[in-house]
């Protein structure tokens, strides 16, 4: 074996949700180990929610992540929902579109403008960013607001809100409210446009792969809460067969468990995966867009994700949008939810992948058994491919600048360790990465 | 500040302002990120100087302000709080995690080897500490922002009062009176809906009620709070003694009033 050896090594990754850290190891220009660490202590959330009335678990799994409390609610309320055998009123299922919508794009614009941006254009922080790009910050506020808004207008507030309810929501708006909206989202779609145009302008490193691209696929709409899990290598199933098709694979190198497809292994869930799968059920103004900016399925280049999210920006706006337009109030804001035992799965599109959850409930309606894995955990091993890649194109430059770009190539999928963490498996060693 | 002076001064230092991560769920760090409106304000006028969530430039402390989120739960944050306490002139803990050990601290009353092999396949590679436990049980905290999450408008005036050396204006009475300000229809009395509000710390801006549900306790026990009342309240509204202790088994659950309250309904 001939070559240095060089390690690439990050303490305390930073602009992603949660604690982790990186080690890769390079003999000459052969990975010789990497590990995405994760030190988030863990939380334990398919424990404590044993005992619970299924009424509170959308409030308590919501608190799994701050950033994307709202898919853990909506997988939460649809899988309770197919447990209990009930059926929600068509409008409130336009509501859920509209709350999703939201979380969104306060989501994606949070990664794209806040969390990624600075990786391309060379700044710590959107704060560096800001003083040189007052204009663009100042634009991905004022979305990002109005992405909050949404949220706010249908659950009170941006950070675990508090109208989902298992059956519908606990108060819903009327046409007027929603009608205030749509000044900004006009606007909003506007700014979705220009973000994706100007995310077009950023330079990116020239490394495409090959993934099996899994996400929901519905027949007539770009998925949110409903479809069949499909992806580009023949899966097409029901959530319910989820845990038959998937499993968490313990890696000799890592602590950590990985989702692997059965017989295959790493898999990408995203907006990656979505725009790929999906691209025919994207809002003509979204495929213009795409279609503008260059930007074709399958895209099989990780650092575009930057573009595909701006691309589902200007959906989730005209996607509001069509909503508002379209909602009448339901009869009740939600229908009853009676005590029943049973079993339900069910997945949902967080801003991240796929988010799966299945509970089994006793005839009290108390929480017997809950399931949860979140889009991170499903990404883990992919990132770590990604980098198994990537890491030898860098390996000739200073430290600083290959540490930094491959902290940027995690960043591609807006990892959340804190969703991540509560099921990973993981250890506090932290001080143990030192290279050998 | 006030670095328009005549004179060719050295510009007064920004204060330092730090944010750490324990076990939580990051909403309430985001809760800085989210105040849109704000935060070219807040960042002109500190120096986020420790901020992994936000910033790869990670500045050595000592820090003027320290904001710690989440609970204790490992060995290991254990110490850090301590080596976290050192840096910070002020420290400041924001939301349920941190100043009650959050909704993670229900394992408090479980055995949580039991509860690591529920969730992980081998769980000797799992190190945690039997209890979640908030930060002002390791070592002294200046001032404790509640929340679940924490509200983001209180979030700006404790800094901003930090900075000013005077008391954060922050109510402490119950979510109650921001319902008669906000004069909503009592869903207890009026809908018979069982609601913690009469013992919980206002901040929210009565949310709950104002969807037509109970209050669920986000900010912890308010002052004064009279649980044993209320919980002969939700019983005159046929709550059983596993609901009520339910009830005050939530997100400020190890706080010590709510965790009274849930231990003498438990089992009854």
């Amino acid at each position: 074996m001939t070559g240095r050896t060089r390690t690439i090594r990050v303490d305390t990754l930073a602009r992603v949700e949660g604690e982790g850290s990186l080690y890769i190891k390079l003999v000459g220009e052969r990975v010789a180990d990497v590990k995405l660490k994760i030190f988030e202590p863990p939380r334990l959330f398919e424990a404590f929610l044993r005992g619970r009335h299924f009424s509170e678990v959308p409030d308590i799994t919501a608190r799994i992540c701050g950033i994307c409390p709202i898919a853990y609610q909506m997988s939460a309320v649809h899988a309770i929902e197919r447990a209990l055998g009930i059926s929600i009123d068509p409008a409130v299922r336009l509501l859920r579109r509209l709350f999703y919508c939201g979380e969104w794009i306060e989501s994606h614009v949070l990664h794209v403008y806040m969390l990624h941006a600075p990786d391309f254009l060379g700044y710590q922080d959107v704060i560096g960013m800001a003083k040189d790009h007052k204009p663009i910050v100042e634009r991905a506020l004022r979305l990002k607001k109005i992405g909050n808004r949404i949220v706010t207008l249908l659950g009170g507030r941006e950070i675990h809100p508090i109208s989902a309810a298992v059956g519908g929501f606990y108060k819903v708006p009327g046409k007027e409210q929603l009608r205030e909206l749509v000044e900004d989202l006009e606007w909003a779609l506007e700014a979705s446009v220009e973000t994706a145009r100007w995310s077009s302008t950023l330079e990116f490193p020239d490394f495409e792969q090959d993934y099996e691209f899994v996400a929901l696929r519905h027949p007539d709409e770009y998925p949110f809460n409903e479809g069949r899990l499909v992806s580009n290598l023949g899966i097409n199933i029901d959530a319910a067969e989820y845990e038959d098709h998937f499993i968490e694979q313990h890696v000799k190198y890592s602590n950590a468990l990985h989702s692997v497809v059965r017989g295959r292994g790493s898999y990408l869930v995203g907006p990656m995966a979505r725009f790929n799968l999906n691209f025919d059920k994207l809002p003509d103004v979204a495929r213009q867009v795409a279609r503008d900016i260059k930007l074709a399925a399958p895209v099989r280049n990780p650092f575009r994700s930057i573009m595909v999210r701006a691309v589902e920006l200007v959906f989730a706006c005209a996607e509001a949008l069509r909503v508002i337009r379209e909602y009448e109030p339901p009869a009740a804001p939600r229908v009853e939810a009676p005590n029943r035992a049973g079993v339900g799965h069910a997945m949902t599109e967080a801003p991240r992948g796929i988010l799966y959850h299945r509970y089994a409930l006793d005839e009290k309606g108390l929480v017997v058994a809950a399931k949860i894995v979140p889009p991170t955990s499903q990404n883990q091993k992919r990132i770590e491919d990604d980098l198994r890649e990537y890491a030898p194109r860098v390996v000739a430059w200073p430290l600083d600048e290959a540490t930094w770009k491959c902290e940027q190539a995690i960043r591609n999928y807006d990892p959340c360790i804190s969703c991540a963490t509560h099921f990973l498996k993981l250890t506090v060693e932290r001080q143990n990465t030192r290279g050998k | 500040m006030s670095s328009e002076t005549k004179h060719k001064r050295k510009p007064a230092r920004k204060p330092k302002i730090a944010v750490f991560k324990f076990a939580s769920c990051d909403g309430c760090q985001l809760s800085l990120l989210d105040a849109e409106d704000e935060l070219l304000g807040v960042v002109g006028a500190v120096d986020i100087a420790y901020f992994p969530e936000a910033s790869r430039a990670m500045l050595k402390g000592p820090y003027d302000i320290g904001l710690v989120e989440g609970s204790v739960t490992t060995h290991e944050d254990a110490n850090r709080i301590q080596e976290v306490r050192r840096q910070c002139k002020t420290l400041v803990t924001i939301g349920a995690c941190a100043t009650a050990g959050g909704i993670q601290a229900l394992r408090n009353w479980k055995d949580v080897d039991e509860f690591i092999r529920v969730v992980y396949a081998t769980p000797q590679f799992i190190s945690t500490l039997k209890l979640s436990t908030p930060v002002a049980e390791h070592v002294p905290v200046d001032f404790e922002l509640r929340g679940c999450p924490i509200n983001k408008n209180q979030l700006i005036e404790l800094i901003t009062a930090t900075l000013a050396g005077r008391k954060p204006n922050i109510p402490l009475y119950s979510v109650c009176v921001e319902c008669k300000r906000k004069a909503n229809v009592c869903v207890a009395v009026a809908g018979g809906i069982p609601c913690l509000g009469p013992v919980t710390q206002a901040g929210c801006g009565a949310l709950c009620p104002s969807f037509d549900r109970g209050c669920y306790g986000c900010y912890g026990p308010m002052e004064s709070p009279n649980t044993a009342s209320l919980g002969h309240q939700f019983r005159i509204l046929g709550q059983s003694d596993d609901q009520i202790s339910r009830a005050f088994r939530g997100f400020n659950a190890w706080a010590w009033q709510f965790r009274r309250a849930s231990e003498e309904y438990e089992h009854k």
